[in-house]
């Protein structure tokens, strides 16, 4: 149990996807805009990532080495097409502010990563713990993301008002606002990893 | 002995009496003129616009190298030079806050993080005058006219041209001389020539970045006219927005510029051929400082292609 905890645990500070592994930067650049987006991208990818997971551990034994990549996409493609039909019947408007980068989560890093380095390796107990851990890192990662996007950016948190009066700077709503943020934020983990080693 | 052999990074120094800071605080002084001039024209707001640069710039340098324990290196003048070039880059009338957070940025951001002076890739004020105009663009293209004193705001001459208006009401002597809208440290060709003629005599700065970059944006605004091709008004692209300022004072910052004279010359066409193009054809009506940061990130590759030969030997493929 222990061992389990252990690998829920090591997603959210010390291999966090985002931090820390730096996969799936594309859809973080992209969607991180306002916090909603954060999260709901997080539990799109979070729901894949700890279905395949638990899928790819089950099949590692029969799965040629050969085609195993391809055989990944196909079980990660199904999850991200229930991820998609469901999020466009309970929340189309989340669907439509994330438009391309649902489908995309197919190709998201952390997901084929996590497959490759760790599904086809362990037990289904095991990865299905290293995919919560991950999709939670992954989701966190992201509301920090966007959350200091969305206020810096647009002066808003959860699309209220919070900082009335102050004219917000629009560059952090910008593509190369975001690029700030993750650069700055992965200087701060490393600063505070170097400390603790 | 071995204190004597320092390892240092280019620019070396060999001159009795010359050091960086020393440097510095000539570029600070041969940039007075040019804000006198913008004073004298725009009024006290241009003034408040400066002291508050310069003194948040130095400020954040301060407290930034308290924060992480690294020696406090604010006299050398560069901090200075920071905020004072971002301050020559902003209207004379923006809100108070606007030249704090951008001297903020061009610090902290654009030098700090990177580990300092002579460790930054990108001109630390142009990075903060970018994030301005990225951040808020209402206050960075409202200029207020000239000997207006008040808040009578005009357009840049360059602005005018990109909505295609006629300018034949200004003169190229009022550009000369600064009697036009623009930022406070721009728009006074002759105080910026002065200082520039300065740095030249004193060779702090050498002729190839600004030369070959004016030369280019004339040679090219002159070929692509608006009535075909060797009908453009040269002089007028010349003498109008930023080329003045960015050619002499901030494409020659020697952190962010090639090493070798062959750099140089490359260096200064390419941002020639990126502010024209921008002026020309682009969405902005002035590029100068794109076309300058551009060009900062190419450094590296150039300073690679412009390598000096070593005597005796052939030249080896980078």
């Amino acid at each position: 149990m222990k061992k389990l905890i252990k690998e829920f645990l090591k997603g959210i500070i010390k291999e966090n996807p985002t931090f820390v592994l730096a996969l799936g930067l594309c859809p973080t650049l992209a969607v991180s805009v306002s916090v909603r987006n954060g999260i709901g991208m997080g539990i799109a990818a979070g729901f894949v990532l700890l279905g395949s997971n638990v899928i790819i551990a089950m099949i590692k034994n029969i799965v040629p080495e050969r085609i195993r990549i391809p055989c990944y996409i196909v079980v990660i493609a199904t999850f991200v097409t229930i991820a998609e039909l469901m999020l466009k019947a309970y929340s189309p408007v989340l669907n439509r502010a994330l438009g391309i980068y649902v489908p995309l989560i197919v190709v998201n890093c952390i997901i084929l990563g996590r497959a490759e380095a760790y599904a086809s390796k362990n037990s289904v107990i095991n990865s299905l713990f290293d995919a919560l851990g991950m999709g939670l890192g992954f989701t966190l990662a992201l509301i920090l993301i966007s959350g200091i996007r969305e206020i810096l950016g647009s002066g808003k948190l959860f699309g209220y008002t919070i900082m009335g009066g102050v004219e917000p700077a629009l560059l952090f709503i910008m593509p190369s606002g975001a690029l700030l943020v993750i650069g700055l934020l992965l200087g701060l983990f490393n600063l505070f990893k170097k400390d603790r080693a | 002995m071995k204190d004597k052999l320092k390892v240092s990074a280019a620019p070396h120094l060999h001159k009795k009496g010359e050091s960086v800071s020393k440097i510095m605080w000539m570029v600070v002084l041969s940039l007075i003129p040019a804000g006198a001039a913008g004073v004298f024209i725009f009024g006290l707001n241009a003034l408040r616009v400066i002291i508050l640069g310069v003194v948040s710039a130095v400020v954040t340098e301060a407290l930034l190298q308290l924060f992480t324990k690294n020696k406090i290196t604010i006299l050398d003048g560069s901090a200075v030079i920071t905020g004072l070039l971002l301050a020559y880059n902003l209207p004379a009338d923006v809100p108070f806050w606007l030249p704090i957070i951008g001297s903020f940025f061009s610090i902290a951001i654009a030098k700090q993080v990177f580990g300092g002076l002579g460790q930054n890739i990108f001109n630390p004020a142009l990075a903060g005058r970018v994030f301005l105009m990225a951040s808020w663009p209402k206050y960075m293209t409202t200029f207020s006219a000239p000997f207006s004193y008040d808040a009578v705001t005009s357009a840049t001459p360059l602005a005018l041209l990109k909505e295609g208006k006629i300018l034949e009401h200004i003169s190229y002597w009022n550009l000369f001389l600064g009697k036009r809208g623009g930022c406070i440290g721009e728009v006074c060709i002759l105080a910026l020539l002065a200082g520039a003629a300065f740095l030249l005599l004193k060779g702090y700065i050498s002729w190839h970045i600004p030369g070959s970059y004016i030369l280019t944006v004339g040679l090219f605004t002159y070929i692509f006219g608006p009535r075909g091709f060797f009908s453009g008004d040269w002089l007028f692209h010349v003498l109008s927005g930023g080329l003045i300022l960015g050619a002499f004072f901030m494409a020659t910052d020697y952190v962010t510029s090639p090493l070798t004279r062959r750099g140089h010359i490359v260096f200064g066409l390419g941002c020639g051929l990126l502010t024209a193009v921008i002026r020309l054809w682009g969405g902005y009506p002035e590029g100068v400082s794109y076309a300058i940061l551009m060009m900062n990130a190419a450094t590296p590759l150039i300073d690679r292609y412009t390598k000096t030969r070593i005597y005796g030997t052939k030249f080896s493929n980078p």
